[in-house]
């Protein structure tokens, strides 16, 4: 590419670069810092929750503020953290990945990102309207959030059919661009397990984010047009807004785990210097999962009173999802087997992931036993199981991404010492906060409460340093982004020795237009 | 791609998407009849007929079982009606219809309609509680101060699973003053 070409081609200046682009790289990088601004303001209202929690007693926030913490707090992270990063990361890789110059319908991805601040804005002005903001839970379970709602309720739901469509239109611009755009000689089965997730994921929104939009509708009919569709008084079901909710909701948890399995299957293969064990198998598994997810749903409502017939459908179903998440993790490790390892960050995050995600898959499985989650249902270990998928689970996933191609996005080496040392405070600070919650919830904690009795104190007290360890410790992150943004070693096109795929045959920093013209097919390689 | 095909195949592609999504958007909203034949047909969630069943004369009754009928009253959050059974528990034959009466006052100083949900456990059983005469099957108004006993005519299936011996009859009171249609007639009489 000449440099005249490029001086044609290049970004526009100012604030209009951001606001009218089409690039998927321009987009990308915005998607990429809208969710760590939201991953910095969810963790905030964390620490609101962990401060109130470290010792038992009101100490900080009244209990209906608490509640819009925790609610917030779900809210934020699920839609505006973990959510918009995996698209900004699809948005930045997947055409890089598949050799195409940019996504397939660039406007429309355009307005899918730039409708999500006022999402977001309108979600978090409820918090200073009269009777404050969303109080019910981020499964917003009815009537909790239709009769007993705060008036704010209504710009919630706006906000979730907002980011609704957000979701969707990206869904439909990620499955464009892999059906249509692919290089020629990128065959399915040759594409990166990132850009196979991607797709998978990008199903699993279309057919789960309307539902999401017609629960919400619902709740808007309830609450201002006298119809009952969750109201028992006139004929209605609460626990039909349980089933809704979760159809949606299930497989909502492995859209925001299946891209992170992707950047882990892309990670791990670098660092061991050997190609991804059992490719094929890793491609039918994500399929399993993403079709087991849609008929598990009533596993979170075990307790609402079920046939035994249905107790014992879901918990089997459900169990079922840990042969093909196991495939997965013995892939990964059969990967390292014998690989020529190095433990540069992405590569620490990417075992971590491993490891303490398979944790959270385990006390997955202790829930799916029907007469255990009665016990467990509703507690700190409920908190515990999703908080270790999450949060070393998608969380850790996404720093890898971000460590793993930050010196493609910016031409320079990240200061390796400082994300080694953001990776161990971070390892140690989420297992000190999680971990004790499989103990509260054991020893009976109810979950979403704001004080809590005596015998909890202690390991509430460990898990609220540790979460202001895990906490303050992503300002490191930010730092050492800045950092490798201005400056620092040049990185080369090919950037990690072991690293495949055609994102590393493109310069670093990667052009503003790459793959104008197709890639040379013998770069194509089986995976 | 810089082939011709590739916005044609886009189109093609997004209008299935799309449809996809209104699709998906519809399914969620047939959820919501689909739950209410699900629960009817199994008896899921405890809900009851809501028209009355003819007992046919001649019913067989049923003389070699005897169940125990259980009768709970709750009133809903602002309700403050004083909702109570003749008595907390009968003994029935399947197929012979009983009548209980159910006691409430409005206590308030306003008119108030009230509406009750049934709901019968244990899960096998809500399909085989027939019920004749149901205060359940409309809106009840009361002026302030004023009593009523509401009558409930029912029987039980003889088809009743012969592993139930004993069910459960709940009935919850609710304040639909603001909604009811009963009220407004009532109000321009």
């Amino acid at each position: 590419m000449s440099a005249a070409h490029d001086h044609h081609h290049g970004p526009a200046k100012g604030i209009s670069r951001w606001l009218f682009t089409t690039n998927h790289k321009d987009i990308g990088s915005m998607y990429l810092w809208f969710s760590f601004a939201m991953f910095l303001l969810g963790g905030t209202f964390a620490l609101v929750i962990r401060a109130e929690l470290f010792q038992p007693g009101l100490q900080f926030v009244e209990p209906n503020f608490f509640n819009q913490m925790t609610t917030m707090h779900g809210l934020i992270m699920v839609f505006g953290a973990v959510m918009p990063a995996f698209v900004g990361l699809a948005n930045w890789m997947i055409p890089l990945m598949i050799g195409a110059p940019d996504m397939a319908l660039p406007r429309m991805n355009n307005w899918s990102f730039w409708i999500l601040p006022f999402a977001f804005a309108m979600m978090v002005s409820t918090l200073f309207m009269d009777g404050g903001g969303p109080n019910f839970g981020w499964t917003f379970y009815a009537p909790l959030s239709t009769t007993y709602a705060p008036p704010s309720t209504t710009f919630f739901i706006f906000a979730v059919h907002i980011l609704g469509a957000s979701s969707i239109m990206g869904a439909i611009n990620v499955i464009a661009t892999i059906l249509n755009m692919r290089a020629p000689g990128m065959t399915l089965m040759k594409m990166p397990l990132f850009v196979w997730t991607w797709l998978i994921t990008a199903y699993l929104l279309i057919a789960v984010m309307p539902v999401l939009a017609g629960v919400v509708t619902m709740m808007l009919f309830d609450i201002h047009f006298g119809t009952a569709f969750f109201d028992a008084a006139g004929g209605g079901d609460p626990v039909l807004f349980q089933h809704l909710f979760w159809f949606f909701g299930h497989p909502e948890v492995y859209i925001m785990i299946l891209p992170a399995f992707g950047i882990v299957s892309a990670i791990i293969p670098t660092f061991a210097r050997k190609r991804l064990f059992g490719y094929d198998s890793m491609v039918y598994a994500t399929a399993s999962i993403a079709f087991l997810s849609f008929i598990v749903w009533a596993h979170h409502m075990f307790t609402v009173g079920m046939p035994l017939a249905g107790q014992l459908f879901f918990m089997y179903a459900t169990m079922l999802i840990a042969v093909p998440t196991g495939v997965k993790v013995f892939n990964w490790v059969a990967t390292m087997f014998r690989g020529s390892m190095t433990f540069e960050t992405p590569m620490l995050f990417a075992i971590a992931f491993v490891v303490l995600f398979t944790i959270g898959g385990f006390t997955g499985v202790m829930l799916a036993i029907t007469p255990v989650d009665f016990q467990y249902h509703d507690t700190y270990f409920v908190v515990a199981h999703f908080h270790y998928v999450l949060v070393p689970g998608a969380v850790f996933s996404l720093m890898a991404a971000a460590y793993y191609w930050l010196p493609k996005w910016t031409g320079y080496m990240y200061d390796e010492t400082l994300g080694k040392l953001h990776f161990w405070l971070s390892f140690i600070g989420v297992n000190l906060l999680f971990f004790p919650q499989h103990f509260l919830g054991l020893a009976g904690m109810p979950r979403r409460i704001p004080d809590y009795a005596l015998q909890f104190a202690d390991f509430n007290w460990i898990s609220s340093v540790g979460g202001f360890l895990f906490g303050f410790s992503q300002l490191i992150l930010l730092f050492v982004i800045i950092k490798c943004i201005r400056g620092g070693k040049k990185a080369s096109a090919q950037v990690w020795e072991g690293a495949q795929g055609l994102e590393w045959t493109v310069a670093s920093p990667a052009p503003y237009h790459t793959f104008e013209t197709p890639p040379d097919p013998a770069l194509i390689k089986a995976q | 791609m810089k082939t011709d095909k590739a916005p044609s195949k886009n189109k093609t592609l997004v209008t299935k998407l799309l449809f996809a999504v209104v699709g998906m958007f519809a399914f969620g909203f047939a959820l919501v009849p689909l739950y209410d034949v699900i629960c009817d047909i199994t008896g899921l969630n405890g809900k009851t007929n809501n028209l009355a069943i003819q007992a046919e004369a001649g019913e067989i009754i049923d003389e070699t079982r005897e169940i125990t009928v259980q009768f709970i009253a709750r009133e809903n959050a602002d309700m403050n009606w004083g909702f109570t059974p003749s008595s907390a528990q009968v003994k029935v034959q399947p197929g012979e219809v009983n009548m209980i009466s159910y006691k409430v006052t409005n206590s308030s100083d306003r008119v108030m309609v009230g509406q009750a949900i049934p709901s019968v456990a244990p899960n096998g059983a809500a399909g085989h509680l027939n019920k004749v005469e149901c205060f359940c099957f409309e809106e009840q108004v009361l002026q302030p101060g004023e009593s009523a006993d509401m009558p409930l005519r029912f029987f039980v299936d003889p088809a009743l699973p012969t592993d139930i011996s004993k069910l459960t009859l709940s009935y919850t009171l609710y304040d639909i003053t603001e909604k009811s249609s009963k009220l407004k007639a009532v109000a321009a009489r």
